[in-house]
């Protein structure tokens, strides 16, 4: 009796055990790094993050989870984040894309947030594995002045960490962070802190324990203005009749160092390289190929300042806002476009149709707070639905335009804090019968025909009282 | 080829011979057509400045005519009505639905409703820009029937198309100048088509519906007062001439009575027509015809002419003592207020000059010069008279009334160079008398030749003067070479008209005067669009409370387009305020300041054209702000800006020209500037000077923001320095 009673306690033991891990899910401390490389660019507003991990395995269980940790005010300013394993030996290596998704943990220090990685293979106990991690970050350069005058040049604060936030036990580390110049007031220093040229090194730093922190601020010169797309509304219309129009709403802002004090106009021609260098001058669209009956304008008119270069494989607008733009003005426009429709048109194999279309926004290099993406389906059109890469928000609407009587289905989908990674293509299914295509030519033809027809029997009616 | 369609072929003529029209169908498809191409084409032609610049409003008043329409659409008509606008006139405000002329914003929104109505999602700018195109294709197809109505259907059609590309209205019609003038045109020539339709007929619905095209014109221009002006003149002249009739006396006494009561509804008019001296001679002609008829009825029942003449004198005496004892008491009791500043300019040409410069100021407001007759009439300035004489040689109370309104209106568009408009379509209709009645007469006299017989039967009664010519063509052989020629003239002619026409409207009148145009040196195109520029920067970096001072011309640009609060706008309405800032404008600064900041202004916009030769500029109009910034404040005097008479911005200016605001502003740091190459820095194209002052400090102010060609340059008014 005796001999299964201790089994079953000690099964129920290690029941508890694991239960009491996956609850804590405090990561295992199975898993650790073997080495860790980090390097942060911070040339443009965007900051990117190449993480590179060596993940290792030292538990007996395989596991095919990984967690990335952030702290709570960096987590408000991610725009996204990218994992890829490498697969295969030497010169042969390739690089697979792995899920990422964000983990709500129960008890995470000081609110840490985690991101998943899930690995497409389990990694078995002792073996270690190569992850790349990219992740942006947007709005983390905070201007300091935070406000300039016309003729100084902006500065700006980074905040992060000198060593890697992990759950995990992380033996080796270093961080690389890149400055536009080498124009650096100040940083923080942790020993061994190296800087030369346009580059800092922090680290190496041996056997860190998990959820190590040492806060670092680098204060250094940051001239590129700072794009900020407050909100952008995208309203791709479809027309079976071959057109597909596309305008674009922008509210944009220089997120940058604040204005202050005079704008000189004779200073900011005769000096451009003095005057106003961070201050945004032109922006840079690009379209997609064969795009044609290009405008770009603003409520109250035409702006006569853009070019439009076109080649076979795509099409570059560039657009100067009416002023140059210095830190915290503002300019609101509109840029629309008409595209081929057999270019982004497609019929699936179960007869629906599809639009394939590029989410997020055309200007190069700016950060979009606020995307909302309108696909206006032709009018009679059913069962819409949209499949994106990433989690939006969707709803339906209804639109009205030339001739409609029923209105056209609009879906809806929104997202907040895109970077120009996430011009990536999406779809939109829906069904259409080609006869609703003939519903407005007929009906302006009817009405043209009723017209003739209430002038023929006016003529050869008699209205008058008199005989 | 020829064999095959032999046999279809027998139907197929048959068919033909069915559809072939009688000579009388005939001439209605051809006028059919001919109206409707020259309704198109008076759209058309309009739309130059579509095609050249853009869809968009022009010039000043008509952004202020966009900015209400726009709050009408949507707020509604109610809300638009009651509309006290904070953004004008600071710290005073407007009335908006008590000030203005509602007619246009109305159409405008009706048209926009209407189109949405019928599933056409248009912005309601397209709907604005285009308006008036609309109308004056409409006024095409009344200029045909008031032709028809006092001449004959070809005298209708040479009017339509005369009117349709007729530079005199082109320049206050084309695509985007949305403005009363637009639409009124419209219903000034409808009205008086509808009353002379009234006094031909004498019918009470051709009077009623004079009655509503009055009020239409009531309620879309102050150009009424000629009407409720001319109508009365009209009829008085048919009074003295004996032409007195029923028909009259229905047509006018509905058309005024109604007209009047309908101008009641509109605010802004109010009771005008009871109390203003200006509508005075209407309400007598009203009264005087009354006299007329009980006078006539008198004399029908009386038999004994020697008791009728004594009672007429006694009669007319007591009706004209009457009259000119209440016109007195009401004009001493301050009932009837006397005739406006305004009308007064327009009776006595000097008038204006020498007691409202205000009026003076603006460049429309000049007396017109013999080129710009030349200019927006052409051969119509000569087909004129031709016209008179027609007229006069077959009198008849409808060719009695487009004389007057000819005669009229030709003398005010003397004094004033907008009123050119309103003469164009008696212009229009007399030379269309004129063009008609020559080629009439030379056509006949070549048919008679070659049919003399038939020409006497099927013209019958109509043409007994073409048989008399015909009668003269036996005597002299080379008339009808004679008439071939003239004819040919009369082509050339017309069709010079119609060339010089469409290069006017292409040259001259089709620029939207907020987007300039310039060529460059390669003869590119270089466009200037810094208004545009500065109203968006205002729009988008300053605080959406924030006042800006400019003068008066910018007003209505800087409310609609750059969403900020103004101190004066166009709408001229209080002379001191406008005063007030044509006085900040000529002070030092530190005297400038108190004024600015006893009005709140946070910004200061000025014009200046010397970095691109843009010649309309504040420095230009400098001293009209002078002079009316003088007539109120005699602190301002005249003479301190000028060298001997003469107005120099160079070294030799005056020194309180070289240190007032208005310089300050315009030339800050321009000494700097290099402009042309070859010239000193701070050389001034607009005037073709060094300028005087190249070392100008600003204490009270800070350049904000001047756009990329200079053309508007911003200012901010700082704060009071701390005293501690």
């Amino acid at each position: 009796m005796e001999a299964p009673i201790r089994a079953t306690e000690f099964l129920r033991f290690t029941l508890l055990s694991l239960l009491f891990f996956v609850c804590r899910s405090s990561p295992s401390q199975d898993l650790l790094i073997s080495n860790a490389e980090r390097r942060i660019d911070l040339t443009s507003h965007i900051v990117k993050v190449y993480l590179t991990l060596k993940v290792e395995n030292a538990g007996s269980t395989p596991t095919s989870e990984i967690l990335l940790a952030f702290p709570p005010t960096q987590v408000d300013h991610l725009a996204t984040v990218e994992a890829l394993v490498t697969k295969g030996k030497r010169k042969k290596t390739t690089l697979a894309r792995l899920d990422v998704k964000p983990t709500e943990l129960p008890d995470a220090p000081n609110g840490t947030k985690y991101f998943t990685i899930y690995l497409s293979n389990p990694l078995n106990s002792g073996e270690s594995t190569t992850l790349e991690v990219l992740y942006l970050f947007t709005h983390s350069l905070e201007p300091f002045p935070a406000e300039i005058g016309q003729s100084e040049s902006q500065l700006v604060y980074y905040r992060d960490s000198a060593l890697i936030l992990s759950p995990y036990h992380i033996k080796q580390q270093t961080t690389f962070l890149k400055t536009p110049s080498t124009k650096v007031e100040s940083f923080t220093s942790v020993e061994p802190t190296n800087r030369a040229g346009t580059e800092m090194k922090y680290g190496p730093y041996e056997d860190r324990p998990p959820y190590s922190f040492s806060p670092i601020l680098i204060h250094f010169e940051n001239n590129s203005p700072f794009p900020v797309v407050e909100e952008l509304v995208r309203e791709v219309e479809i027309s079976h009749w071959g057109n597909l129009q596309v305008t674009e709403q922008y509210t944009l802002v220089h997120g940058g160092a604040r204005h202050k004090g005079v704008f000189s106009r004779v200073d900011y021609q005769s000096r451009p390289n003095l005057n106003g260098v961070s201050s945004l001058r032109y922006l840079l669209a690009r379209l997609p190929p064969r795009v044609h009956s290009v405008y770009y304008r603003d409520e109250i008119g035409n702006i006569s300042s853009s070019h439009l270069r076109t080649d076979s494989r795509k099409s570059e607008l560039e657009i100067e806002p009416r002023y140059p733009l210095f830190g915290g003005w503002k300019a609101t426009f509109v840029i629309g476009y008409g595209l081929p429709l057999q270019d982004f048109l497609f019929e699936s194999s179960d007869d629906r149709r599809y639009l394939n279309f590029t989410f997020g926004c055309p200007l190069l290099d700016t950060v979009v707070d606020k995307l909302t993406v309108k696909v206006v389906l032709p009018e009679g059109s059913k069962d819409p639905s949209a499949v994106v890469p990433f989690t939006v928000e969707q709803h339906l609407e209804t639109k009205y335009s030339y001739l409609d009587v029923v209105g056209r289905t609009v879906v809806v989908m929104e997202k907040k804090n895109l970077v120009p990674v996430h011009n990536s293509p999406f779809q939109v299914y829906y069904t259409f019968k080609p006869i609703f295509m003939l519903a407005e030519p007929l009906m302006l033809a009817s009405a043209f025909f009723l017209f003739f027809v209430a002038c023929l029997a006016y003529l050869h009616i008699d209205l008058s009282i008199r005989k | 080829m020829a064999t095959m369609p032999i046999l279809p072929n027998m139907p197929v003529l048959d068919l033909v011979k069915s559809f072939k029209l009688k000579t009388k169908q005939q001439e209605l498809l051809i006028r059919v057509s001919i109206l409707c191409l020259v309704y198109v084409l008076a759209f058309i032609t309009r739309l130059f400045s579509v095609l050249r610049y853009e869809s968009m409003i022009h010039e000043f008043d008509p952004y202020f005519n966009y900015r209400t329409t726009l709050y009408l659409t949507q707020n509604g008509f109610y809300d638009f009505w009651n509309w006290f606008d904070y953004e004008s006139w600071y710290p005073l405000g407007r009335i908006v639905g008590g000030t203005l002329y509602p007619g246009l914003m109305v159409t405008a929104a009706l048209i926009y409703r209407i189109l949405h109505f019928l599933r056409f999602a248009v912005h309601i700018r397209e709907v604005c820009v285009l308006t008036a195109p609309f109308f004056a294709s409409n006024t095409t197809l009344v200029a045909y029937f008031f032709g028809k109505e006092i001449w004959d259907t070809g005298a209708g059609l040479v009017a339509a198309i005369l009117i349709a590309i007729c530079p005199g209205y082109i320049s206050r019609s084309v695509a985007g100048s949305y403005d009363n003038e637009g639409v009124a045109i419209f219903a000034l020539l409808f009205t008086f088509y509808l009353f002379v339709k009234a006094v031909n007929t004498g019918s009470l619905a051709w009077s009623l519906a004079s009655a509503f095209g009055y009020f239409y014109m009531v309620s879309a221009w102050g150009g009424y007062v000629f009407i409720i002006n001319l109508i009365p003149l009209y009829v008085l002249v048919l009074l003295i001439t004996g032409r007195y009739s029923m028909r009259l006396y229905v047509a006018y006494n509905c058309m005024y009575v109604l007209g009047m009561l309908l101008a009641m509804q509109i605010r802004f008019v109010g009771f005008q027509h009871v109390q203003s001296g200006e509508h005075m001679a209407a309400m007598g002609v009203f009264f005087l015809l009354q006299v007329f008829y009980f006078l006539d009825w008198v004399k029908h029942m009386l038999s004994d002419t020697k008791l009728f003449q004594a009672f007429l004198r006694i009669t007319v005496t007591c009706a004209v003592a009457v009259g000119a004892i209440a016109l007195g008491l009401g004009m001493l009791s301050g009932y009837i207020s006397p005739w406006t500043g305004r009308f007064y300019s327009l009776l006595d040409p000097t008038y204006a000059k020498d007691h409202i410069p205000i009026i003076a100021s603006v460049s429309e407001h000049q007396p017109t010069a013999w080129s710009s007759f030349m200019f927006d009439f052409h051969i119509l300035l000569f087909l004129f008279p031709a016209g008179l004489y027609f007229c006069f040689k077959r009198l008849s109370d409808a060719t009695i009334f487009i004389v007057m309104y000819g005669l009229t209106s030709m003398y005010f568009a003397g004094v004033m160079v907008r009123l050119i408009l309103v003469a164009t379509p008696a212009v229009c209709l007399v030379s269309a008398i004129a063009v008609s009645a020559t080629v009439k007469n030379l056509t006949v006299l070549l048919r008679s030749k070659n049919k003399g017989v038939q020409t006497g039967s099927t013209k019958g009664s109509s043409s007994s003067k073409a048989s008399s010519k015909a009668l003269l063509d036996q005597s002299q052989p080379f008339q009808k070479n004679g008439a071939i020629a003239l004819l040919f003239g009369a082509f050339y002619l017309l069709s010079k008209y119609a060339t010089h026409c469409t290069w006017v409207t292409s040259e001259a009148y089709s620029s939207p005067s907020i987007v300039l145009a310039a060529r460059g040196a390669h003869g590119s195109r270089v466009i200037f669009d810094d208004y545009r520029e500065a109203y968006f920067w205002l729009r988008q970096n300053t605080p959406p409370d924030a006042k800006v001072m400019s003068w008066w011309d910018y007003g209505y640009q800087i409310t609609a387009m750059g969403n900020r609060t103004v101190i004066v706008d166009n709408n001229t309405w209080n002379n001191t305020h406008i005063a007030t800032v044509g006085r900040a404008m000529s002070s030092y600064e530190d005297e400038a300041i108190e004024i600015m900041r006893s009005l709140d202004v946070d910004y200061v916009l000025v014009v200046f054209g010397g970095v691109t030769g843009y010649s309309s500029d504040d420095i230009n109009k400098f001293l009209w702000m002078v002079r009316i910034g003088g007539g109120v404040f005699p602190v301002i005097k005249e003479p301190d800006y000028l060298v001997n008479g003469e107005y120099r911005v160079d070294k030799g200016a005056a020194p309180k020209m070289l240190n007032c605001l208005m310089y300050k502003l315009c030339y800050y740091r321009f000494g700097e500037m290099l402009t042309e190459y070859g010239k000193p820095p701070g050389y001034d194209r607009a005037r073709g000077v060094e300028i005087g002052n190249k070392d100008i400090k600003l204490e009270h102010l800070e350049e904000a923001f001047t756009t990329s060609n200079w053309i508007v340059r911003i200012y901010k008014v700082k704060p009071p320095n701390n005293r501690w």
